[in-house]
């Protein structure tokens, strides 16, 4: 008798809506279908054999190739690396800013919703994507891997350029033109220097980014050290690919150390 | 003539001029160091490759059998996201419910963790850092070389790199919930799952739902990427018809991948929405 009392005490339990339950359903029977619909090896991969084969694979790693000359090979990628994030960056600011002109409204209605949608396009196709494409227009290596990194990034920059372009206080160049200064330099003057800063620090935050997208882009050949980790992985070089994956993961490191000291002292 | 009356000189031009070229001097070690030669995209032979494959990029190729190997990769492709983030989630919520020091039972009381403890939860943290900050498509290639081409090597490397990724998060978004229900729920003698399904969770479930359908959107497009090391998925079909400079299929899969990345997205938003 009393635990009924105290069951009649506990609220009553919140109502369930159909389509919650009808989300569930369609989640469990899209995570079914793919483990259904997949050719996937996992008898290959749990068997005793196939254990002991994955272990020597990842032995062979250690211990990392450590001769001078190797090193010196791998400094010299992380530069390339290095370098074709920055003009990659460059590049895509370069060619952001006018699209992001055009995309703030400046030249019209049509141009903008036009630039839009290209800018969606070029910044929805990854920059591996777009190294696979340029790499027949360019050939191997870095100029490859730089100017699919400008092709995404101006997609992003672009568009939030164009953002900030939009977002400004549009009185200060009115004035100017009101006054009679030309377009031009009602832009530069006005416009352009309270976007400036934020423009600046989004191209800061895409190159951050696009240092890490520079390590792996070389995977299909655009130079850097993705590159070099394909083929010293395709020649089953092992301690040599431990040595530029270490390289990678330390790269990646500092430039977030960096951007934490940076952002950290530009905030203070 | 009146707006050319009086034309001022920039005051700020010292500065401007010093900044642009500090800048140069900078500029030429970079462009070397990426093999910056936009000429070499000019000259005849390149010049005539390129024209052959975007004259046949224009048209995209359709003929039927084509569009449905396309549409069976792109579902292989989502296929591999879906099931790599699911075995992820297998990993990471044991994994966050041994790294969230918040439900810590040693710290009751004296406020300092059991030193075994701290030590197993940090060396996991470890573990989980090592996991996600190896780029998950260097995963796929180590992958591709133990189990061979194909979509096991996709789902494993998003299987791994996500885990580090969706703990870490997790582990953040519950700490950053309100302390009180899961001390007072641990203080009065309740385990730590009790603690973690009735305390912590119901505060934080709706931004650990979004975060985990963001991340699903994420491993789609990692997985379309993967392809291009042999991991299955679009990405695959996408190489080999680049290698072969068929540019109409190109173009193709070009337009299904962003096609693809919108529906995603829009999914993903839709999700959040309504169970966010």
């Amino acid at each position: 008798m009393k635990q009924s009392t105290q069951l009649q005490a506990a609220p009553p339990a919140p109502p369930r809506d159909l389509t919650s339950w009808l989300i569930l359903l369609g989640l469990l029977a899209l995570v079914v279908a793919s483990f259904a619909s997949l050719p996937l090896q996992w008898s290959a991969f749990f068997t005793a054999e196939a254990v002991d084969s994955a272990r020597e694979f990842l032995a062979g790693f250690a211990p990392p190739e450590t001769s001078t000359p190797f090193l010196m090979k791998t400094l010299g990628a992380l530069w390339e690396t290095l370098a074709m994030s920055a003009i990659g960056t460059l590049l895509a600011a370069i060619v952001g800013l006018p699209l992001a002109l055009a995309g703030a409204g400046r030249l019209g209605r049509a141009a903008r919703a036009a630039t839009r949608l290209v800018l969606n396009v070029l910044r929805s196709i990854p920059e591996l994507v777009w190294a696979a494409v340029l790499l027949v227009l360019a050939g191997l290596g870095p100029m490859a891997g730089t100017m699919a990194l400008a092709a995404h990034t101006a997609g992003v920059l672009g568009r939030l350029f164009a953002d900030a372009l939009e977002n400004v206080e549009p009185h200060a160049e009115e004035t100017l033109r009101t006054n009679g200064a030309r377009p031009l330099a009602a832009f530069l003057y006005a416009t352009l220097p309270q976007a400036l800063p934020q423009m600046l620090s989004y191209t800061l935050y895409r190159w951050e980014n696009n240092i890490r997208a520079a390590a792996v882009l070389g995977v299909v050949g655009a130079g850097g050290l993705g590159q070099m980790l394909k083929y010293h992985l395709s020649l089953f070089q092992m301690p040599s690919a431990a040595t530029v994956v270490i390289a990678m993961l330390v790269l990646v490191a500092l430039v977030d150390a960096a951007s934490y000291a940076l952002r950290r002292a530009l905030t203070r | 003539m009146k707006d050319q009356a009086v034309l001022h000189r920039d005051p700020a031009w010292r500065t401007r001029v010093t900044w642009a070229a500090i800048f140069i001097v900078l500029l030429y070690p970079l462009l070397a160091g990426a093999e910056f030669k936009p000429w070499l995209l000019f000259d005849a032979q390149s010049l005539r490759a390129a024209g052959m494959f975007l004259l046949d990029f224009l048209v995209p190729a359709t003929d039927p059998e084509f569009l449905a190997m396309v549409l069976r990769e792109t579902w292989q492709t989502v296929a591999i996201a879906t099931a790599g983030l699911t075995l992820a989630l297998l990993v990471a919520i044991p994994a966050t419910f041994v790294i969230t020091e918040r439900l810590s039972i040693s710290r009751l009381g004296t406020g300092r963790v059991h030193p075994f403890a701290a030590l197993v939860r940090q060396g996991l943290r470890w573990i989980l850092m090592i996991l996600r900050s190896v780029p998950e498509l260097v995963w796929a290639l180590l992958f591709v070389r133990i189990v061979g081409l194909g979509p096991t090597a996709g789902v494993l490397a998003i299987a791994l790199s996500y885990s580090g990724m969706l703990a870490k998060v997790y582990a953040e978004i519950l700490e950053s919930s309100d302390a009180h229900a899961t001390d007072v729920l641990l203080a009065n003698g309740s385990g730590r799952l009790p603690a973690l399904l009735y305390g912590a969770l119901p505060d934080s479930s709706a931004e650990l739902v979004s975060y985990t359908v963001y991340r699903w959107e994420c491993a789609i497009r990692g997985s379309a990427v993967m392809g291009f090391v042999g991991a299955g998925g679009l990405g695959q079909r996408l190489d080999e018809s680049t290698k072969m400079m068929a540019g109409g299929e190109v173009a193709t899969m070009l337009i299904m991948f962003v096609l693809l990345v919108a529906a995603a997205d829009l999914v993903s938003k839709l999700l959040r929405r309504r169970l966010g």
